[in-house]
């Protein structure tokens, strides 16, 4: 096994290469068969520093630490911090730098993870940065659609909602240009779709997309249908939320116009944008991407903290 | 004489200070914003625009006396008048000619448009970056928001 995780930073999925992902895959397959605790990452103290509110992400990166037998410290917030008392950013890093072998780090403002990497020598994961990015995200669910299909390649994908602001949605997206997809469909309401600079990129990575506007045009030909919730707390401006809240649901009824093995992702947490008769359908597997999340996250922490085998 | 000789203007030598020449026409005056120079500073002081150029067609000149650039300023100017010639003046001789250029990094000149990128964010001690990822047209993206800022948007986004 190579590995390329070795002491790096993940700030961004598009880091890294098809190779890293199937090496990190592989990994999170021998975890994902494994119970109770190992102690691979024993000695090991692993910082979560949140300044975003999180449960999924938190959580499961907890749990995977504790499974490895590493001992985990928690930021939580920044009113329960010397933040609040007016202390920079930059030197809670330094703290925790000093007081951890690894940082995971999420923050509303964009870029926080990697000016965190700038100051800390240990290594840092974006655990999610404002809109921009959210790679352990996109590695649970290329990791899921693998999973589920065996492949992540020759599918068609559609990715609905809040391309704009919705970092797991942007991730998921560079990712996808990391492998062979059939055709990746953006759908959302012209508000909120992606950015310019995201846009560029997919070009300039030669990913076969196309944004519509409607699921319904191209229900029939997909695989996979990732759906995000809209970020209302990214929306610089209330109004513009208030003319886009609700603009899609993805119903049952539409999901039986597509393809019989048609599977749903969602990063969670969802609101409304799917109807509820969906959970026990056939269709879900977003609450089966959250499960995946700690095999995934331990096979991840085990990679960048060196080792050269996962057990 | 020729019609171009009577409309020729002189401009007197300056003895100390810059001349900022090949200043992509119409531009010179933004410069003068972004180089923070108002004219209430009591040096001599030069701007001739929409003059004759072999090179531009048509161009724009600044004199200052007094005034050397440092290399945040030249870095200003490349990113608004990539065509210009920055000549350095001591006894009425040139004694340093720069040739601006966009640098591939630019750290600390120009604020991110984005208020949710770290860079702007109150209180912490880290200094804007951006890559130049396309000189023509220029396209600078921010290292640590992504967000992508054209030439357009520069003259607004300097710091000072």
């Amino acid at each position: 096994m190579h590995n390329n995780f070795r002491f790096r930073d993940v700030l961004s999925i598009l880091d890294f290469s098809r190779g890293d992902l199937e090496t990190l895959f592989a990994c999170a397959d021998t975890f994902s068969r494994v119970e109770g605790k190992l102690s691979l990452l024993a000695g090991k103290i692993i910082a979560l520093a949140f300044f975003e509110p999180s449960t999924r992400t938190r959580l499961s990166f907890e749990v995977a630490a504790k499974r490895l037998g590493a001992d985990v410290i928690s930021v939580v917030g920044e009113e329960a911090t010397s933040i609040a008392k007016g202390e920079s950013f930059a030197d809670t890093i330094r703290m925790l730098d000093g007081y951890s072998d690894l940082i995971i780090v999420r923050h509303r403002y964009e870029g926080a993870a990697k000016y965190a990497s700038e100051i800390a020598e240990k290594p840092v994961i974006n655990a999610g940065d404002g809109r921009l990015h959210h790679p352990t995200q996109a590695m649970i669910d290329l990791y899921t659609v693998r999973s589920l299909f065996g492949t992540v390649d020759g599918l068609t994908y559609a990715v609905i909602g809040d391309l704009r602001y919705g970092r797991a949605a942007t991730s998921f997206i560079y990712g996808l240009t990391l492998f062979k997809p059939k055709k990746v469909y953006l759908i959302s309401p012209p508000l909120l779709r992606v950015r310019n600079e995201v846009r560029q990129t997919l070009v300039e990575r030669g990913l076969p997309f196309e944004e519509r506007n409607d699921i319904i045009e191209v229900i029939e030909e997909i695989d996979v249908l990732y759906v995000t919730r809209i970020q209302r707390e990214r929306f610089p401006d209330p109004m513009e939320y208030e003319k886009v809240k609700g603009s899609y649901v993805v119903t049952l009824d539409v999901l039986a116009k597509g393809k019989p093995h048609l599977k749903v992702l969602h990063p969670l947490p969802k609101v409304d944008e799917i109807e509820y008769r969906v959970d026990r359908s056939k269709y879900e597997a977003y609450y089966y991407q959250a499960k995946l999340g700690v095999p995934l996250r331990m096979a991840l922490l085990t990679l960048v903290l060196g080792a050269e085998r996962c057990l | 004489m020729s019609v171009n000789e009577v409309y020729t203007l002189v401009v007197p030598k300056i003895l100390e200070g810059t001349v900022i020449d090949h200043i992509p026409a119409g531009k010179a005056l933004e410069i003068l914003r972004v180089l923070n120079v108002s004219g209430q500073e009591g040096w001599r002081l030069a701007i001739l625009m929409n003059v004759e150029s072999k090179k531009l067609g048509k161009k724009d000149i600044i004199k200052i006396e007094k005034k050397k650039l440092t290399p945040d300023e030249v870095s200003f100017i490349a990113l608004i008048a990539p065509t210009a010639t920055i000549n350095i003046i001591e006894n009425f001789i040139v004694v340093e000619k720069i040739k601006v250029k966009v640098p591939d990094v630019v750290e600390g000149v120009i604020k991110c448009p984005n208020p949710t990128c770290i860079s702007n964010k109150d209180h912490e001690p880290v200094k804007p970056r951006f890559r130049t990822i396309s000189e023509n047209p220029l396209q600078l993206q921010c290292e640590y928001c992504s967000v992508i800022v054209t030439r357009d948007e520069i003259p607004k986004l300097v710091r000072r």
